[in-house]
């Protein structure tokens, strides 16, 4: 997966490292009887220090295969084809299996979707933190350990006696805070938090989202945030990148694409949503997402857009700047 | 008159009888009419555990409550005859929440649509059973040709389900029990889905109960809401005042909690604070993460009084001005 100009050290471009994490280019491919296909597609993104980062859109749409691509979790078929990614200056593509194993929690930390299923059911809280502290190498003493595993579960918001619980004795938003701790033990540069809360009610998804922003700064970690919530993502993240069809189509900061939607598909992703304000505000999305072995020709969203023009069915759009700091992949825009 | 679909005082209780200690209360004392006169949308909203399910079951005649009745046109549904049972089957319609489990993955979508046909004697031939199923799909916005002849997994999720939504039309029902209808659907195909509903309420009269724990769609379909806590109805009226100006501290937790598009960013700050108050047995239910309790809703459930024509609230905050009342949210639903 060696992108082309990308030295073999894994080291490069100094003076380009404002971002903690960069993904340049990066295509994943999901192979199939029929023929291959492409879930990421060219998909470039940065992450400063201490950013928010929000990846939204629709079920297949791409977003959480780019979150484990970005992990290099993804197993077979699914394959990383191309771009790289960047964790400061170290691509990950040159690192050796071991040496990504090494720098997952360490560097880079997933939070998984619903958490139900990402803990061990037959482990105690304390055995699952342990386990990840040990697996890296921090040999710690027995009473080392313990404070260390009650100090993670108070900076979650968990009281001590969690640690001694079994994954079945905790609600749905014990769990999340408890994979929170886990992704949090070896202090990670950046956390990827993938549909955190998708299966909390409102009340705990709030909650277990303060805590995710409080241990965020507290580390000085920056959050990638992949979801299709934009009533949550307006409320948490500082930047959005939209996906349709394993393509970026608008990159901008939050404020700007709650006020004014560059790309048709963000416009109409945010009038999809129920509002509390006023009725008759909530519009659906006509039409289905397409089939990503089957794309449209021109732009991926010209069948369900409402603007379309001759030039979106036969001419792809390109990702742009429109303005400063915001980027739309629309001829319109 | 004779109320098209009522529960009186209905409890259901979960493992043991009302004095096992171990059992599990899913619904206390809940009352609810229907009235065919006037078709409606009512929304039932709580969160997991709330007993939001259980009332759809015990509505559908699912499962038999602990105490109390469900009626269905003034006969208690366990003392229906066989001819009655039938047409309450028909009458009274179910969607639920999973659109991949209710398909058998061996049968084409056909299937759940012929069988209704078929066992209810809907058509005397094919042509016309085709004829029927053709104008369901379309009354819910789906091109038959798209649909028929295909198995489940060709559809997506949010066809699957509008499916179910035209095979419950199929048997001109008076009354729709939609069970979290749009929870596995993709938001963009939320609105459409919840649309259809409201079509078939305002263009066929049919009334829609429509159970959720998502108080935003509940507020964009429904005409009335019930909101439920542990088994209880904490607060129930008219959808607009409900929502705009909550009574119940339990709603305006949940209002608060709803992440808003907005550029107005408080979500994550302001979190109530509840009052350390050690849970009473025998108090109201909200009491533990209230963050207005008094010494009062430990020792006492607050009764449900009726503040306003069209709302009831549970709360010792709000006393009926009218003092206690019988069966104060079954009345609101059917007086006009």
């Amino acid at each position: 997966m060696n992108a082309p100009g990308m030295n073999a050290s894994g080291m490069n471009a100094p003076g380009m490292n404002a971002s903690v994490l960069r993904v340049e280019h990066l295509r994943v491919s999901y192979d199939h009887p029929l023929g291959s296909v492409r879930a990421v597609d060219d998909v470039s993104f940065s992450l400063r220090a201490h950013e928010r980062f929000g990846l939204a859109g629709e079920s297949g749409s791409g977003k959480s295969t780019m979150a484990l691509a970005i992990l290099r979790l993804l197993r077979p078929p699914g394959r990383i084809d191309g771009g790289e990614v960047w964790l400061d200056n170290i691509a990950l593509s040159s690192l050796s299996d071991d040496a990504m194993r090494r720098l997952r929690l360490a560097g880079i930390a997933l939070v998984p979707q619903g958490s139900m299923n990402a803990l061990n059911p037959v482990l105690r809280i304390r055995a699952q933190i342990a386990d990840a502290l040990g697996d890296h190498d921090m040999a710690l003493s027995r009473s080392d350990l313990a404070a260390r595993v009650r100090d993670l579960l108070g900076q979650v918001g968990l009281p001590p006696e969690v640690a001694e619980m079994y994954p079945h004795e905790l609600s749905g938003g014990m769990k999340q805070r408890a994979c929170i701790a886990i992704a949090i033990c070896l202090r990670p540069k950046v956390i990827i938090a993938d549909e955190p809360t998708s299966a909390l009610d409102v009340v705990v998804q709030r909650q277990v989202m303060a805590t995710l922003a409080r241990v965020q700064q507290d580390l000085g970690a920056a959050v990638v945030l992949v979801g299709h919530d934009m009533g949550l993502m307006a409320q948490f993240v500082d930047r959005l990148g939209v996906m349709y069809a394993g393509r970026l189509v608008e990159i901008a900061p939050i404020a700007e694409i709650i006020a004014a939607p560059r790309h048709p598909y963000t416009q109409m992703l945010i009038a999809s949503l129920p509002s509390l304000e006023r009725k008759g505000m909530m519009q659906g999305i006509p039409g289905l997402a397409p089939l990503l072995r089957d794309l449209p020709p021109g732009c991926a969203f010209h069948p369900r857009c409402p603007q379309a023009v001759a030039r979106c069915r036969t001419e792809r759009p390109v990702l742009r700047e429109v303005a400063g700091g915001i980027e739309a992949a629309c001829h319109l825009a | 008159m004779t109320l098209l679909l009522e529960a009186r005082h209905v409890t259901k209780y979960f493992g043991g009888g009302l004095l096992d200690r171990d059992s599990t209360v899913a619904l206390e004392d809940f009352s609810f009419a229907i009235d065919s006169g006037r078709p409606s949308i009512t929304a039932i909203v709580g969160e997991s555990g709330s007993g939001k399910t259980t009332l759809a079951r015990v509505l559908l005649g699912l499962v038999a409550p602990t105490s109390g009745t469900v009626l269905y046109q003034g006969r208690d549904l366990h003392a229906l005859s066989g001819a009655e049972r039938r047409n309450f089957r028909r009458d009274i319609q179910a969607i639920f929440q999973d659109p991949y489990g209710v398909y058998n993955p061996f049968y084409r979508v056909d299937h759940v649509l012929t069988t209704p046909v078929a066992r209810f004697r809907l058509a005397r031939s094919r042509t016309e059973a085709r004829g029927l199923i053709e104008d369901a799909l379309r009354a819910v916005g789906l091109r038959p040709e798209e649909i028929l002849g295909r198995f489940p997994h060709q559809l997506s999720g949010g066809q699957r389900q509008r499916v179910m939504v035209a095979r419950a039309l199929l048997l001109r029902p008076h009354v729709i029990v939609a069970d979290e209808p749009v929870s596995m659907v993709d938001a963009s195909l939320r609105a459409t889905i919840l649309g259809s509903l409201r079509q078939l309420n305002q263009e066929r009269g049919i009334s829609i109960i429509y159970i959720t724990h998502d108080l935003a769609t509940a507020y964009q379909v429904a005409d009335n809401i019930i909101v439920l806590y542990r088994a209880n109805v904490a607060e129930a009226g008219d959808v607009e005042r409900v929502v705009k100006a909550p009574q119940h501290p339990y709603t305006q937790l949940l209002i608060t909690s709803i992440p808003q598009v907005s550029t107005e960013r408080t979500w994550l700050n302001e979190q109530p604070v509840a009052q350390r108050i050690a849970p009473g047995q025998t108090g109201c239910r909200f009491v533990e993460r209230c963050p207005v309790a008094m010494p009062v809703c430990q020792t006492m459930p607050p009764p449900l009084s009726r503040t306003e024509p069209r709302r009831v609230v549970a709360c010792h905050h709000h006393p009926d001005p009218a003092g206690a009342q019988q069966n104060v949210l079954a009345d609101m639903f059917v007086e006009s």
